[in-house]
């Protein structure tokens, strides 16, 4: 347990790190050659680092039971939260670039481990460059959801291949996901969410939800009002734009 | 003095390795050294010459250093590109370039489907293109439509499957993917296969182990790791690992202080899919390896030593028919030496199960002195200008492929110095 009276960057009285001794710059330059350690495999991940109270030891590691959710470019690790006491028995994990907002979240999770006992066990989160090593993390048809939200906008157009949501990206994202996996995504950069709902319906192996389906899915509900920057936008009286799609089986040889 | 060291590396990663390709029935041998296109025809005994309309008097066909070229395995085609941002198709037949193709970056990898309709290339951004030949009424304006993407990955490597259904890109990034090649070009090949992953540094080659009878494509990949795997492409999964430069007796199985020192540059199997040559950095000579397909295993036979001269192979070609393992070693260009470029062509005989592979003497090569000659370009270099070559490939590679590590002083140091807060102040 974090001993506040010697480390100033836990709050005292929730016991959870303050932010302020977190800060990083808002972008992160997904091109860059960064240095973290990334998994061999998907089968090198050490599911008993992330989740002590599920695997125990890592020599004896269930492999039936893998992460199911991921959130690219988690930031602060709101939505994080809020799903896992939504989905207790799912594994999820967060992804995360920017070094010091990963060490933020690490200890976020940590701290709330030890403040409330048995919960936020199925959470976790991974410094990498999501853009670069989604298949060193997962197999393939390992997902059921992938949130990505608010993720930079990248403007000009000279950047656009650093946009998180690709065409060329989508094919990972539908390799990883299960058939029936539902991507989310969430901007308020109103240019961004018709480029990411563009790609997505372009993309032959991605469907979108019905209305119907986006009402019943408690995890839409979360988008705009999970995240630090989906608060930030409603304090704001700002517009968000979402595009919710499902990976689909192969319509088999559309030629 | 930050400068001097990056115009230094901007130097080394500017040579290219010297290249080499057979045709699948042995008409032709060729060999791409620099700019330069060399072409012997082993039917006519003749050097061939190419004849390109888009390039007008003197110029050479490819404006910088060609990176990749290739036989298609029907033998019609040839192709060329690199540096200069060109992909040039060549008729075997009247070794005419029928078509040359544009595009944005510097081309690295080529590969043809095997039934000669389609040509990948992959560009130094990541991005694989194809260019489908079926339009042939246009020939002449084919245009490239990319077809997947390796993020912002340098593709070292492309291959077809052999049963065409599958295209294999390899990266700086240690992976190797299997994308589904798609009916409908237009929209792209956006269903992945599998990811081969298991290397533990760039991915420099990749080769089909080919074997009519397994269900299973096989394939083999080399890699700066020091290693040959082998992997089940249906599922990504890693069959076996050869470390081939322990085997080979280069390094010690507990010493990695210089690894990078025996990375695995080329790899070429025999048509029965029972041996696999294997050319590393440093090695003087090739090793040759036993692929057992029913077993799905792969284990070292033995070193092929080259007697009386510096050759470290840059690349390698087989001629199946002949059972022949052709061999280069070369470079565009040598800081420090008179020769332009240099580039030195050896035939091993005789690789085969059942025979004992024969390094042939000049003489005794197909084609002889004049083939020599032509692919060549000059007859006899310094032993050590081959040397210098050697290491200076070996730089410009290990450039090109191994990120930088900074040490963390360094880092802080650098970020210091970082452009955009220089224009601030």
């Amino acid at each position: 347990m974090p001993d506040t009276r010697v480390n100033p960057t836990f709050s005292k009285s929730t016991g959870l790190p303050r932010k302020r001794f977190y800060r990083a710059r808002a972008h992160s330059n997904p091109l860059s050659d960064s240095h973290f350690p990334v998994p061999l495999t998907p089968a090198h991940v050490d599911y008993s680092l992330h989740y002590p109270q599920f695997f125990p030891s890592s020599d004896q590691v269930d492999r039936s039971k893998k992460i199911k959710f991921a959130d690219i470019g988690c930031g602060f690790g709101g939505l994080l939260i809020s799903l896992s006491t939504l989905f207790p028995d799912t594994l999820m994990i967060g992804m995360e670039l920017r070094d010091k907002v990963s060490e933020y979240v690490k200890e976020r999770i940590l701290s709330l481990r030890v403040a409330n006992p048995g919960q936020y066990q199925n959470i976790s989160v991974v410094r990498t460059n999501s853009m670069k090593y989604i298949p060193n993390h997962f197999d393939k048809a390992q997902l059921s959801k992938m949130f990505f939200l608010f993720p930079d906008p990248h403007f000009k157009e000279k950047n656009h291949r650093r946009r998180v949501i690709s065409p060329f990206l989508l094919d990972e994202y539908a390799y990883v996901l299960e058939v029936g996996g539902i991507i989310y995504t969430i901007t308020d950069v109103e240019e961004l969410g018709e480029w990411m709902k563009s790609c997505l319906e372009n993309h032959p192996l991605f469907e979108p939800l019905t209305e119907k389906e986006l009402e019943a899915d408690p995890a839409v509900k979360l988008l705009s009002s999970a995240t630090e920057e989906g608060q930030k936008v409603a304090r704001n009286d700002g517009q968000t734009f979402q595009a919710i799609f499902r990976r689909i089986a192969r319509p088999d040889q559309i030629s | 003095m930050d400068e001097e060291v990056a115009a230094e590396t901007r130097k080394d990663t500017e040579v290219a390795p010297a290249l080499i390709a057979v045709h699948p029935d042995r008409h032709s041998a060729a060999v791409a050294v620099g700019p330069e296109l060399r072409v012997f025809n082993l039917l006519g005994n003749c050097a061939v010459s190419l004849v390109d309309d888009s390039v007008t008097g003197e110029q050479p066909f490819h404006k910088d250093n060609i990176r990749a070229i290739r036989f298609g395995a029907k033998g019609k085609l040839f192709v060329s590109a690199g540096d200069d941002k060109t992909l040039k198709i060549w008729s075997t037949q009247s070794w005419h370039c029928v078509s040359t193709v544009s595009s944005e970056k510097r081309v690295t990898a080529v590969a043809i489907s095997n039934e000669g309709l389609h040509v990948c290339f992959a560009d130094k951004f990541g991005l694989v293109w194809v260019v489908d030949l079926n339009q042939t009424s246009q020939y002449k304006k084919l245009t490239p439509t990319p077809l997947l993407s390796h993020y912002c990955s340098i593709i070292t490597s492309l291959e077809f499957s052999p049963d065409n259904r599958f295209i294999i890109s390899a990266d700086r990034d240690f992976k190797i993917r299997v994308t589904n090649f798609p009916k409908n070009l237009l929209n792209g090949a956006h269903e992945i296969q599998s990811f081969c992953l298991g290397h533990t540094e760039f991915v420099s080659c990749l080769a089909f182990v080919p074997a009519q009878e397994s269900p299973h494509s096989l394939l083999l990949s080399g890699s700066g790791d020091s290693t040959v795997r082998l992997w089940d492409i249906s599922s990504g999964a890693l069959l076996d690992t050869c470390e081939v430069a322990i085997k080979a007796g280069l390094l010690e199985s507990d010493g990695n202080a210089e690894e990078h020192d025996h990375a695995v540059t080329d790899l070429c199997t025999t048509l029965d899919g029972l041996l696999v040559a294997v050319a590393i950095q440093s090695l003087r000579g090739i090793v040759l390896l036993s692929c057992n397909v029913s077993a799905q295993t792969l284990s070292f036979a033995k070193v092929v030593s080259i007697a009386g001269e510096t050759f470290i192979p840059t690349c390698l070609a087989n001629s199946s028919p002949t059972k022949e393992l052709w061999m280069v070693t070369g470079i565009s260009s040598l800081p420090g030496y008179d020769y332009p470029s240099l580039a030195r062509v050896l035939v091993i005989s005789g690789i085969d199960v059942e025979q004992e592979p024969v390094v042939l003497e000049d003489d005794k090569i197909p084609g002889g002195e004049k083939l020599l000659e032509t692919l060549q370009g000059t007859t006899s270099v310094d032993d050590n200008a081959f040397l210098a070559a050697a290491e200076a490939v070996k730089a410009a590679m290990c450039n090109l492929l191994i990120k930088k590590h900074y040490p963390f002083e360094n880092r802080e140091y650098r970020k210091k110095t970082r452009n955009d807060k220089k224009l601030k102040e």
